[in-house]
Order: C-alpha cells, then structure tokens, then sequence
C-alpha cells in the first residue's frame, strides 16, 4: 500500500541563496493514512519547515525547497509531488487535502472577521457550501470541537473568545473541509496545561472519528506520547532518529534523543524533587506575606456601579531564607500579580509585605519571563549591569566592574561580554545576562517569573541547575512563578497552588505532587503530559474558570484549612 | 453613541481655546488694521479721523473687552461684519465653503482610488521591479510641490491640447453636476497627486506588516486565493494608519488650498483667508479659522467612527 505522504531527501533554504542556507538539510520519512507523526525538536531543528513544506506555505515565510520529493496521495488516488508543484494547484491541497493548525490561537485568527464567517470560508472554499448551507456546516463542526453555545460563538469575533476557545475554532476551521492530513505546528505550546490537555484529548478524539493521518510538531517529546504512532527527532536539521514511539521512548538510540529524554525536565509526581533544605522551625523567614489582596477596579459606562477584578484574593505565605518557594498555577490565577505586588509593581489594596531587613537595601530582585524583551538593545553588558547599582547611588568603577566579572562568570558568561550587545546571545545566554543583572545588588530574594518558560528545553534544564548553585552559594530565597509543573518540581522546596486569585494548597514540595488534596491540585496535575503515563487516556473536561470579576463592596468568606500532614495545608472546597 | 455625545461636549471648549489663540495672535502682526484697510490713503487721514474709523470698527478697546464683545456676538451666532465685504462674515464663508469641501472631497475619492490599489499592489510584490516603480513615484509625489503640478497641468492642457482649464468660476454641484466637477477636476487632480502619493506609501507599508501577520498564513492554509488573502484577510487590516491619514490630509484641504486656489483662481477659503489676513479683516480672520477648526474637530470624529466600523476590537469591547 502507498502511503498516504512520503518525503525524501526533502532540502529547504532561505534568502537569495537558498543552497546556501539550508534550514531542513535531506529528511525523509513516510506517512501511512490514519496514522500520527511526531516531529519533535528545539527551535532552529527545522521541525516546522518540514512541516510548513507538506503544503508549501514556507513559499510564503521566504523559504525554497531546494532539493527532494514530497509525494502526497489526494482523495482521488492520484499521487502529487508538492516540491514541484505550481501555486494554482497548491491552492487546491491547502485546506482539502492538508488542513493546519498553528502555535498561536491569539494571532492565527484574523481579528476583523467573525468566527462563523472565517469558518465558513474554510466550507466555501473546499466544499462550495454558500449562504445557510454554509452556516449550518459551521454550527455542526463549532459542535464537533466542543464549543458550548455553539450557535451565538458564531457570531463572536476571536478577541471575545479564550485562548483554548480560539484553538478549537482553528481546529474547527482545519476539519471543514475533513482533511486526510492534519498538521499541528505546536498547537498547544501557548496554551494552560489543563486547556493542553483537553486539545490533546479533542484531538485524539477527531482523529478516532475520522481516521485522518497527523503530523504533530512539537519541544515536549511527553505531550506526544500518548497520540503518536512514530516519533521523528530532529536536531540542526537533519532526522537524527525516527522510529516508532515505544522503540524512541524506551530505546533511544541517538544521543541527542537521550539527552531530550533524560537531561530534559519531565514531570514525575514528586520523585525528582530536591531534598537540600530542611524547614527548621527556628529560622525567621525573609519574606513574610499576609493576607494580601490586589484589585483593579473596572468601570462599566458612565452609571453604572464599578466592580473590581480580584486578581489577588487574601495570599499568606512566608520564604525562608535559602528556600524556593514555587506559585503555581494557569493564567489568570494571579501567580504573576502576586509577585509584582510584593516588589510594589502592583498597588496592594490590604495586606501585608513584610522582609526582614537583610544585607542590601534591595532585597528583592526580579528576572521577568522573556530574555528578548528585557534586556534593551541599545545598551552593552556593562551598562546593562552598571543599571542597577547606579539606580541605587554606586559609581561605575573598577570595583563595580569586578563584581561584573565575577558574575558573569558565576552565571557562566566568559568575562569579555561586557562590551558586546544582547543581540549578539542567545535566549539562554540572555538570561544568564538577567540573572547577573539581578545579582549586582546582592540580593536576599530573587523573584523568578516564569523565568525559564521561553527557553529551549535543554537550555531550560541548565538554566535550572544554574539557579540551583546560585542558590547555593548566595544564599538567596526564591520566588518561583511557573506554570510548568515539571521544572517547578526541579527547583522547587515549597510549592503554592493557585486558582482564581486564591492559594488553594500550599506545602512540602514531594507533598503536593505526590498527593494532591484539592480538587484543582489534582485536575492541574492530571493534566501534565507525561512518558510514563502516556497509556492513561485524558478525558476531556471543559472546566472554565470563573469569573473574576466581582460588584463593588464583594468580599470573599473567609478560607477554612485543614492539615494534610506535616507542612502541607489545604483550603476546604465548600460543597456545591 | 456614549463616546460621541462625550466627544461633541469638548467641543466648545476645544474652539473657545482656537478663538483666544487667534483673537490674540491676528493683533500680534505688525501693522494697523486701518492703514492695511486703506492703504496709502490711510496717510491723507487726521488723527481725529483714525480715532473715530478706530471706533467705528471697535479695535479701540482694550484686547480683552473686544473678546468678550465678539465672544458674545458669537453666541448669538452672529460672526461679525467683514470690511473687506461689507457684509456678515457668515454669509461670506458660507459662499465659499462648497468650492474648498468638493475639491476636498474631488482629491480624497482621488487619493484613496489611485492610492490605495497602488499601495496595495507594491506590497504584494515586495522588494520586485514593480514595486520599486511604484515607490519612485510615490517618492516624487510626495516632493513635487503642488504648484509645479498645477502649472504643469495648465500647460499641458493649453499647449499640446488647446484646453484651457475653466478658471476664476464655479458652479454648484447641485446647479449642474458635470460643469462643477469638470471646472474642479484639474485642480483636484494637482491636489490629489501628493495626497495619493502617501496614501501609497503609508498603504504599503501597513500591508506588508499585515501580510507577515500570523492571521495570513491561517488563510493561505486554508486554500484562500492570493486576491482573497489580500483583499478580504490583509487590506480590512490595513486600512486604519491609512485612514488615519486621509483624515489629517481631508482636514487640512477643508482649510483651503491657498496656492491651488492662486493657479487656478478659484474662489475658495485659502484665498478668503489669505485677503482678510493681508488686509487686516479681523471679524473674518477670526470667523474662517474658527470655522476651520470647527471642520477638523468633525473630520477628526469621522476618523474615529470609522475606526470603530473598522476594527471590531474597538467596536465591541474585549472579554
């Protein structure tokens, strides 16, 4: 039997002289109907221009398919070669024969255009469906994605609707037309892991339903395990192993792929926590938070009453000195607001944020998520580490710049980087940058949000270690916002469990991961993908969260905890 | 309809602002208004007759009690009377105003017609010969003084077609249509060529960042056709910077186009303002710049309602 999409020594470049810059350099493999490829890889493995070359759109991205063949069987039997085929023909696979889905749902669907009308176009184009016709094939495959209301979502533009909402209206719009291949370039990367989750489950689920082949990219080899027959690792733009997912799980053979499996953070419910610091009851902790609440106020007309988000709902916890504590939680619990709050970003409206006074008049530092974007491209290194001390009073001088030295080389940066640009690193390296920058004032607190989320994840996991020394040798106490449970469990001594603005479960680290009491705990922890648990099915659950938006004078009841052993507490669920 | 109700009540206190300024600044120009009124006659006049000509025309007061005179006529919608014209500034604005907002609108339906499929045409054929054309010629467009334009059209026209462009007449749109527009379509055209010239620019440059739009690949994925990419998912994108300008652009022709209007001696606000300016007509310097800035505070409201026709986001809140 042919398979349904076979690609040989497949080649791809860039720029004027493609040859030259070959980003997919000579990958094969095939595709047989029903079933699902996994090409995992970290950014610049040329996983997603493989992909994008199934349908050609990397023409459109500046990309040239220099060299091999990709033989793609249509509906009607005939066979195609789309390395060689012309635009007019293209257009006709695009959408019937291959449908896509992409990383970000936020900016994949055009803004100025209803929901309904960009997924009728998907039926117009491949199905002809004009008018009601049109209409009615939408309502039923909005139904099929399981959005609920289906009917009035039609009429919504894609800024009303969330994250995960707008995912499965692109998947909505790729199965109008019942495509034989499905490719997926990440389609949960920008997503919460409990929405991840529920995608994945969606997506099995459709592919059960009409047997439609899937090329599934993505960083996270755990998220495929459980959806993919064959796994393709790539690295630098070569296949480096390709083989069927048990065999690539549990008998890799390249070493780029153990490293994937091994070196890279995967979660294991509490068995690879840290056991280096021990909470002993006479130390006084650094940071003592009590009931802090954050609200921003929302107007609604010019009569209306004003109610107020509660973004933060009375949080209490304290940081030891030399501990990591972990907020956890999805966006939209107040994880980052919490942290911004307590360095005074935030206005707090009651609580209190107690530090004990430590060895700098800055005791709290932050590394924010996006190495790119805070670090300013017009400054070198040393300016963009003289910032901090000269905002608290210091002269740049030879002392100052000896201490530059002895962090870059802390963090691991060699020290003639000071006069280069931020342009000039990479993403890790300019969080290493980060991470000196904060330490230039000697913190004792170092607040970390989401600081490893944009990174690889082989860089993620030496960033991590990196911390860990820090850690160490400085002494410094850690705030720790993540939404990745799995790199949360590398670093974390103490973990706090967010939803809606409240903690919900905070304690011991191997505590809370091994036995989760609160039922969001649990859920949050259902949801994270993981290789040994890839036989578990999930189920699908369309949980939302609530609204967080309250009428004026709203006050929360008070929260009622009860002990779930030593250093672990729970607040009680009250019962529905 | 919250937001325009809240826009028209600044208005008032947008053009009290424009009044003071220009009350002030029109008594700051060197000079006197009664010897630019009569010129070298003004030397035969006797002191005592100044004063009294000073008084007549109320310029003998003190500055703010003038305003306040005139702020209180105002009121009562009356303008003052012009000295040029002997008549109610009002009624002389009014006269002129349908020559300056049909050539204004002559230039825009212009400017966005020739502008905007150019623009969009070089974007889709980014950094190729074609788009390079077109971008010369936007560039000399936008640099190639109007009157140059104006004057070369006049020559063309005469010398190698024998037409001469009416000139020093116009007849309302309303009396007869095709004598109107074909009395202002040369002029129109000299106007509407630095005008389409960037649109062309600021409509390419907005299409080629929508063009790279995450939105765009979603369309083409889905079998769209390149006109349907660019015609129905891209230039609905594009168009906000573009209105944006057309507004500033509409707002300042509605203020008259003073050295068109001189090429082609048409009677229009430009030169309105430029007499009653050079001839020290106070009531109507200060009645046509008021008016002025009456038409941009509109204009400005029209841009901003089309933006909320344009773009859902700002029409309907997000979550």
């Amino acid at each position: 039997m042919t398979p349904l999409l076979s690609v040989r020594d497949l080649r791809v470049g860039f720029g004027q002289t493609p040859a030259a810059n070959e980003v997919v350099k000579g990958v094969s493999f095939d595709l047989a109907s029903g079933e699902t490829l996994a090409i995992v890889g970290e950014s610049g493995s040329g996983k997603s221009v493989t992909a994008l070359s199934v349908n050609r759109l990397v023409d459109f991205g500046g990309g040239h398919i220099t060299h091999g063949s990709i033989l793609l069987q249509r509906s009607d039997g005939s066979v195609l070669d789309v390395a060689k085929s012309d635009e007019k023909i293209l257009r006709t696979i695009r959408g019937r024969d291959v449908g896509m889905i992409f990383q970000e749902p936020m900016t994949s669907l055009n803004p100025v255009h209803t929901v309904g009308a960009q997924i009728e176009e998907a039926f117009r184009l491949n199905r002809g469906l004009h008018g009601a016709e049109a209409e009615r094939a939408a309502l039923e495959v909005l139904d099929r994605v399981r959005i609920p209301d289906a009917k009035s979502r039609l009429g919504y533009y894609p800024h009303q609707l969330s994250g995960g909402m707008r995912q499965r209206v692109m998947i909505a719009m790729a199965l109008a037309s019942s495509p034989r291949l499905l490719i997926a370039d990440e389609p949960t990367t920008a997503l919460d892991v409990t929405v991840q989750a529920q995608i994945m489950a969606l997506l099995a689920e459709l592919k059960a339903e009409t047997g439609m082949s899937m090329i599934f990219i993505t960083h996270d080899i755990g998220l495929v395990a459980g959806i993919a027959d064959h796994i393709m690792v790539m690295q630098h733009g070569l296949a480096v192993e390709q083989n069927t997912t048990d065999a690539v799980l549990d008998n890799p053979q390249h070493d780029y792929t153990r490293h994937l499996l091994n070196a890279v953070p995967h979660f294991t419910s509490g068995k690879a926590v840290r056991a280096d610091n021990e909470r002993t009851e006479t130390s006084e902790p650094i940071v003592k938070v009590d009931d802090l609440v954050v609200r921003f106020p929302v107007k609604k007309g010019l009569f209306k009453p004003r109610g107020a988000i509660h973004a933060v709902d009375g949080v209490s916890f304290d940081l030891m000195p030399g501990e990591t504590l972990a907020i956890v939680g999805e966006s939209g619990s107040g994880k980052s607001t919490t942290a911004r709050a307590i360095l005074g970003l935030n206005e707090k409206h009651r609580g209190a944020i107690a530090t004990k006074p430590g060895r700098s008049r800055r005791p709290i530092q932050m590394v924010f998520q996006d190495p790119f974007a805070s670090l300013n491209p017009r400054l070198n290194v040393e300016a963009l580490l003289a910032e901090p001390a000269i905002a608290n009073g210091q002269k740049l001088d030879d002392a100052l710049r000896t201490r530059m030295r002895f962090l870059l080389d802390r963090v691991g940066l060699p020290a003639d980087v000071l006069t280069r640009y931020p342009h000039q690193f990479s993403g890790g390296q300019r969080q290493r940058l980060c991470i000196a920058r904060v330490l230039m004032l000697n913190p004792d607190v170092v607040v970390l949000d989401e600081a490893v989320s944009a990174l690889d994840v082989s860089v993620q996991a030496r960033v991590l270690d990196l911390l860990v020394d820090l850690q160490h040798e400085f002494s410094l106490a850690y705030l720790f916002i993540s939404h990745d449970m799995a790199v949360v469990e590398r670093i974390a001594h103490r973990i706090a469990v967010m939803y809606a603005g409240q903690i919900v479960e905070i304690g011991e680290a191997r505590s809370v991961l091994s036995d989760p009491q609160h039922s969001y705990t649990k859920r949050l922890i259902s949801a994270v993908p993981a290789v040994e648990r890839r036989r578990q099915h999930f189920a699908l659950d369309a949980t939302q969260v609530p609204s967080l938006v309250r009428p004026a004078g709203y006050e929360p009841p008070p929260a009622n905890w009860r002990e779930a052993g030593q250093d672990h507490r729970v607040r009680i669920e009250e019962a529905k | 309809m919250n937001y325009v109700a809240q826009r028209l009540l600044t208005f008032p206190l947008i053009l009290l602002g424009v009044s003071v300024l220009v009350f002030v600044s029109i008594r700051l120009v060197p000079g006197d208004a009664i010897t630019a009124m009569l010129g070298t006659e003004a030397g035969l006049l006797t002191p005592a007759q100044r004063a009294a000509l000073a008084a007549y025309f109320g310029i003998d007061q003190p500055i703010w009690s003038q305003y306040l005179r005139w702020l209180s006529g105002l009121f009562q919608g009356d303008l003052g009377i012009s000295s040029i014209y002997g008549r109610p500034v009002f009624s002389v604005i009014l006269e002129r105003f349908p020559l300056t907002l049909q050539l204004a609108l002559m230039s825009m339906v212009i400017a966005l017609g020739v502008g905007v499929p150019l623009g969009v045409f070089a974007a889709t054929r980014n950094e190729k010969p074609s788009d390079l054309v077109v971008r010369i010629l936007a560039m000399l467009g936008q640099s190639t003084p109007s009157f140059v334009i104006g004057v070369l059209i006049i020559y063309v026209l005469s010398v190698f077609f024998g037409v001469v462009p009416a000139m020093g007449t116009f007849t309302p749109l309303f009396v007869d249509p095709l004598a109107s527009i074909s009395q202002l379509i040369f002029p129109a055209i000299t106007l509407g060529f630095a005008f389409a010239a960037s649109v062309t620019r600021i409509s390419r440059s907005a299409m080629l960042d929508v063009l790279s739009d995450d939105y765009i690949r979603t369309a083409r994925s889905k079998g769209a056709s390149q006109r349907s990419v660019v015609w129905r998912h891209a230039l609905p994108n594009a168009l906000i910077p573009v209105v944006t300008l057309s507004g500033v652009e509409f707002g300042y022709l509605l203020g008259g186009a003073v050295i068109v209007e001189q090429i082609f001696a048409l009677p229009g606000l430009g030169r309105l303002v430029l007499d009653a300016i050079t001839q020290r007509d106070y009531a109507l310097v200060q009645g046509t710049v008021l008016f002025i800035a009456f038409n941009f505070l509109v204009v400005n409201l029209l841009v901003d309602l089309a933006y909320v026709a344009l773009d859902p986001r700002i029409r309907i809140g997000g979550r």
